[in-house]
């Protein structure tokens, strides 16, 4: 018989307690920081910016109001109600005002609101009118690019209309040094300042900035200190009244001073991860590398018999509760792909020190059990593997992922230590690799990595082609001409490479105008604070004062883009047995079948009888063209109105007789769609189609790679859509691969749903043979299996063996669902029932409950893989 | 004899196969049975034929002519996932034995390569033809179905005697690895004392250490319908999880030996 699995700490009943209050009553969107920070900005008009946003943050720190939950440990949270939310008018607030009122009833992470509050928020936000970073990206934006985001290209939404985040700080050195430490390192910057130097103003702000925000970061811990000593004061149970004074005691310390203990270090830890989200409302902030920073803390009371294994789980587990505690309120449509209230706060345990050895230790193991004792989608989970990695550190992860919390992530040292070499870490750096958010390694402490800077549809560009570029009568694409022009499948293959070169080339102009937009109006002192070199070089985070900028937008639909061309290739081109019209003809039609309505939330995506429209419009103007006239803008417009008008005027004209297709269309189109559903499909372990796979990515990827960002770092690619891909894919009509119109796209860089029919490993081996080193904003595949498929240590080691396998084969990384399909249907049912169930949604884990139908249907439809 | 070019007849191969053997296996299955078992799940497997079936409201062709080369190119595919779990290939059926010199060059060509090989099998045919294969075989799953061959006849249409004369003397051999596997049918042989005899049986073959309870399944009765054959077992239920452990306790009992519920 094989040894059972190492047993871990026991959970204490606490954290039961803390979580069951955590749930107990829906989220609410709180107004008091979008109140502080207008109070701030009108006493700063016309002072610099960065000097503003520290005295901004300041205001906050000293007056947002505090609370200590019953049974905290770590005490610390943003909103007086559980995982409540503040807002951030400074980016953007135009979307909130308009779902105050809906915001609490609608399908994707809906939150409760005060009617005080949302008075509170209309009165404030009459000052942010043309103040904000979204309202000023706007304006830096080519209309060329607005255009081609109106028609659902690629959406930049993450950045345009909140924080950035997606950083890991500097945790380690704060709990090290303390606020106080820092302060004294810039005070010797100062020092050195000369009053002739160039940038000796801009600096000297700078400076001053920080040194502002270190004293707030104190400041707001301070006030907790008193609290915890009132309610010590008041407090009857004796147990936790001496609880409430060692709090007390900490926050006195900790973050000012360097921590003494395990548990200082854990709340300076704590007072990190919670202002970098009060100073600004990106997600993603990444906790990293929590078991190598905390480690020497731990090891060091063990040693000196001041903690137990015991007592360091409790603090471990009562960080995980807290993670939990952040929210954020998006607006709608982002709400829907980033579905789950999702944080992406990524914390990541084993893989290599910066030495290459393995790095591995006590709190891998509990940071793991946390996850199990919790059970919680926050943190998002991550681990390092690499050949040398504990196979015992494994099997526990495996162990975790078979209680079917989709965490953690699996992630391959052996693929991200050199691909982040390529992109200019010396070795030592890259060793030591954290992963932000989804899937994203950087540098931690040293990187502004932007690493969720949009969303890139890859269809859409292919729909394009069959367009000649134009839409509802408009250029949005490039005039590749009528699609039956193109004699060849490289000729269409070129078409389609020029498509994807100018609109990648107008997503750089939205991330650069989105960029510097950030940089003019919401600089972030405390955050810089923390992340070399930004002391060093006297710039803030916004203006590249990081040792490492990138901008990391994610192209998606890589299976489909695959099929889709592949079916093209063969079908039309090689056996020619159906025409390019005909595939443009059954395209528009999807296939003759009924058209799912596509999202009323986010749709400006036109109906099928709109896109005929377009298409004849296009006809007219290449006739006008073709006689000489080239109509204006206006022109165009004017046609595709009178066109539209025609149709809704006479049924009987063309262009419904068109959109209701005869019978003998429909039935060629269901033909047509028989014979792609025969051709092989990406995820089979075929290899002609994987290194077809390969190409396509690299038709996102090369041409993305080129490009600068305004901090002075470069682009890299993405490949993963986070759950993206269903709200997009409603935008997108039907594709060559057979994806019908307004379906969801492929998840990640796995096989269209459905299509992968050989099982986990062929699938594996398909993803494997992508250039994942090539993606260097990573890479996103998920597995779902049934829980037999885990079941005793017999199943947990073909679990490993299989990840370890995969990853010989230069896999990047990996997530699994482990669920059942009954569990789902059944949840989908009983809400009620299924308030903890936690399923793994691309890139991050979310409570199921809380997701939109759509993606829950999503979740259930995908293959289901084990027996 | 060059194994690349020998020909057989499969109708399946299924990879990701983790509750059948070591590790994690690709199987191989093979056409052609000489049983016919009442509760066989892959009916389609039985008649060497090649055949139509159903499969939902399509016709499927069932078996395909293949080579030892082109099956292998498919289970070296997953050689990674072998290496990294300690898995290999598996046949299966059908019954292999029914092909003995397609299985035979197979599992050589795939011990050529390295790989680990196994197979499920009721060892019905001439021991001659399994002492061929025995070298090239590393783990033998052997069905033992019942110890009363009356029975056996009318469940599976042949009587036991071969069968357990081939149990005893591979086991005698000690060329392979031998484990005793017994699908429990309620109705047929799900009683303790039934599951009892099975037990004392395989636990008086030398070297044999492990049994397997093998749970009956209802997972091809449709196919039965896509066959247009009649499904002589409807209406039986799978056995409950308690009387699985309760006949574990009686097998291990009784044998002596290390008893798994499931492969």
């Amino acid at each position: 018989m094989m040894a059972e699995t190492k047993k871990g700490y026991e959970k204490s009943p606490r954290i039961q307690k803390l979580i069951d209050a955590l749930y107990e009553k829906m989220p609410e969107i709180e107004s008091k920081r979008a109140v502080l920070i207008t109070e701030s900005y009108q006493q700063t008009e016309g002072e610099p910016i960065i000097s503003r946003r520290s005295k901004a943050f300041e205001h906050i720190a000293k007056n947002l109001p505090i609370v200590i939950r019953e049974n905290e440990l770590i005490v610390g949270s943003a909103t007086i109600a559980e995982r409540g939310c503040q807002t951030f008018p400074e980016f953007s607030f135009d979307w909130l005002i308009a779902e105050l009122d809906t915001v609490e009833t609608r399908s994707a992470d809906p939150f409760y609101i005060s009617e005080e509050a949302k008075n509170e928020l209309r009165k404030v936000h009459s000052y942010w009118k043309g103040k904000t970073t979204s309202e000023l990206a706007d304006y830096y934006m080519a209309p060329e690019t607005k255009l081609a985001m109106e028609h659902n290209v690629f959406t930049p939404g993450n950045y345009f209309y909140n924080g950035v985040g997606h950083i890991t700080v500097q945790y380690d050195k704060v709990i090290a040094i303390g606020y106080e430490g820092i302060k004294e390192e810039v005070f010797s910057r100062k020092k050195e300042l000369q009053l002739g130097d160039a940038d000796y103003a801009s600096r000297l702000d700078f400076y001053h900035a920080v040194i502002r925000s270190c004293d707030a970061a104190i400041l707001y811990a301070k006030r907790y200190a008193m609290e915890a000593k009132r309610l010590a004061l008041i407090c009857q149970d004796e147990k936790r009244k001496h609880e409430l004074l060692t709090i007390a005691k900490n926050c006195e310390r900790v973050p000012a001073k360097g921590a003494t203990t395990f548990y200082e270090a854990c709340q300076a830890f704590w007072f990190v991860q919670l202002l970098l989200q009060i100073e600004s409302s990106g997600h993603s902030i990444s906790p990293g590398r929590f078991d190598q920073y905390l480690y020497p803390y731990y090891k060091a009371d063990l040693e000196a018999g001041r903690i137990t294994g015991e007592q360091a789980q409790e603090i471990i587990d009562c960080i995980f509760v807290k993670l939990n505690d952040i929210n954020k309120c998006r607006d709608a449509a982002s709400a829907e792909g980033f579905a789950g209230y999702g944080m992406f706060q990524n914390m990541i345990v084993g893989g290599q020190d910066s030495n290459g050895r393995d790095a591995t230790n006590e709190l891998s193991f509990m940071v793991l059990e946390a996850a199990m004792h919790t059970m919680l989608p926050q943190p998002s989970l991550s681990i390092r593997v690499w050949n040398g990695s504990p196979h015992d550190l494994l099997i526990k992860a495996a162990e975790v992922t078979r209680t079917g919390i989709g965490l953690p992530a699996y992630y391959n040292d052996e693929v991200i230590i050199p691909a982040m070499m390529s992109k200019g870490a010396t070795m030592e750096e890259a060793r030591s690799y954290n992963i932000i958010g989804c899937v994203e390694p950087q540098v931690p402490g040293k990187t502004d990595g932007w690493h969720d800077a949009a969303f890139f549809n890859m269809c859409r560009p292919l729909e394009m082609v069959f367009s000649g570029g134009y839409e509802d009568g408009k250029l949005v694409g490039v005039p590749t001409g009528s699609v039956e022009n193109h004699t060849t499948f490289e000729a269409f293959y070129d078409a389609y490479k020029k498509q994807m070169e100018y609109f990648i080339s107008l997503l750089v102009n939205a991330d650069n105008a989105i960029d510097m937009a950030h940089a003019k109006l919401c600089p972030l002192p405390f955050e810089s604070s923390m992340v070399e070199d930004c002391i060093g070089r006297g710039l803030c985070v916004q203006e590249g004062g990081a040792k490492y900028n990138f901008t990391g937008p994610q192209g998606f639909g890589i299976a489909n883009m695959t099929d889709s061309l592949y079916a093209i290739k063969k079908l039309v081109y090689e056996e020619g047995k159906v025409g390019i019209t005909e595939m443009k003809e059954a395209l528009l039609h999807n296939f003759g079948m009924p058209t799912k309505n596509a999202s009323v939330s986010v749709s400006s995506h036109p109906s099928i009888d709109i896109e005929l429209a377009g298409q004849i419009t296009v006809e007219i103007v290449k006739n006008l063209r073709e006689h000489g006239k080239e109509p204006s803008e206006k022109e165009i417009e004017q046609i595709l109105k009178t066109v539209l008008e025609e149709k809704n005027k006479n049924t009987e004209n063309p262009l419904s007789t068109r959109v209701a297709g005869s019978s003998d269309n429909r039935l060629r189109y269901q033909e047509i769609l028989q014979m792609i559903e025969e051709l092989p499909k990406y995820g089979n372990d075929i290899l002609s189609i994987d290194e077809f796979a390969r190409e396509i990515a690299y038709t996102y990827t090369k041409p993305l790679q080129k490009y600068k960002n305004p901090r002075g770092g470069v682009y890299q690619a993405g490949l993963y859509p986070v759950s993206a891909n269903v709200p997009l894919g409603q935008q997108t009509g039907a594709t060559p691969d057979g994806r019908l119109a307004y379906t969801p796209i492929a998840d990640g860089v796995g096989p269209a749903p459905g299509r992968d029919v050989q099982g986990p490993t062929a699938a594996a081996n398909s993803v494997a043979r992508l250039d994942h080193m090539d993606a260097t904003n990573g890479t996103l595949y998920n597995q779902k299996f049934h829980p037999s498929a885990l079941q005793g240590r017999g199943g947990l080691e073909k679990f490993v063996a299989l990840i370890r396998a995969f990853f010989d084969q230069k896999g990047m990384h990996v997530q699994f669902n482990v669920v059942s399909r009954e569990t789902l249907v059944d949840a989908q049912k009983h809400p009620e029932n299924y308030k903890h169930l936690v399923v793994r949604v691309a890139g991050y884990s979310a409570l199921f409950t809380t997701l939109s139908r759509s993606l829950q249907d999503d979740i259930i439809n995908r293959t289901t893989q084990g027996f | 004899m060059d194994d690349l070019n020998v020909k057989g007849r499969i109708f399946d191969i299924q990879r990701y196969s983790i509750h059948d053997g070591n590790g994690i296996r690709t199987i191989v299955f093979l056409k052609g049975c000489a049983f016919r078992c009442r509760w066989c799940c892959n009916p389609e497997s039985q008649e060497y034929e090649i055949q139509k079936m159903k499969v939902q409201g399509k016709d499927k062709t069932i078996g395909k002519d293949v080579t030892v080369s082109e099956v292998l190119q498919e289970v070296l595919k997953d050689r990674n996932y072998y290496l990294r779990s300690g898995g290999g290939v598996t046949l299966s059926g059908g019954e292999a034995l029914c092909q003995p010199d397609f299985t035979y060059h197979l599992l050589h060509a795939c011990k050529e390569e390295g790989l680990h090989t196994a197979m499920e099998s009721t060892a019905f045919a001439k021991f001659t033809v399994i002492d061929r294969i025995l070298p090239v075989l590393d783990q033998y799953l052997m069905d033992i179905k019942h110890m009363n061959s009356e029975k056996h006849q009318l469940f599976t249409g042949q009587s036991n005697e071969l069968v357990l004369e081939n149990a005893e003397k591979i086991a005698a051999s000690g060329k392979t690895e031998l484990i005793i596997r017994v699908p429990v049918i309620p109705t047929f042989n799900h009683t303790d004392a039934e599951i009892a005899a099975i037990a004392e049986f395989a636990g008086s073959l030398p070297g044999v250490k492990e049994m397997n309870l093998l749970p009956y399944h209802r997972l091809g009765s449709d196919k039965y319908d896509g066959l247009n054959r009649e499904y002589l077992l409807k209406g039986i239920m799978p056995p409950m999880i308690e009387e699985m452990e309760r006949l574990k306790k009686v097998a291990e009992r009784h044998s002596g030996l290390i008893v798994k519920i499931g492969g």
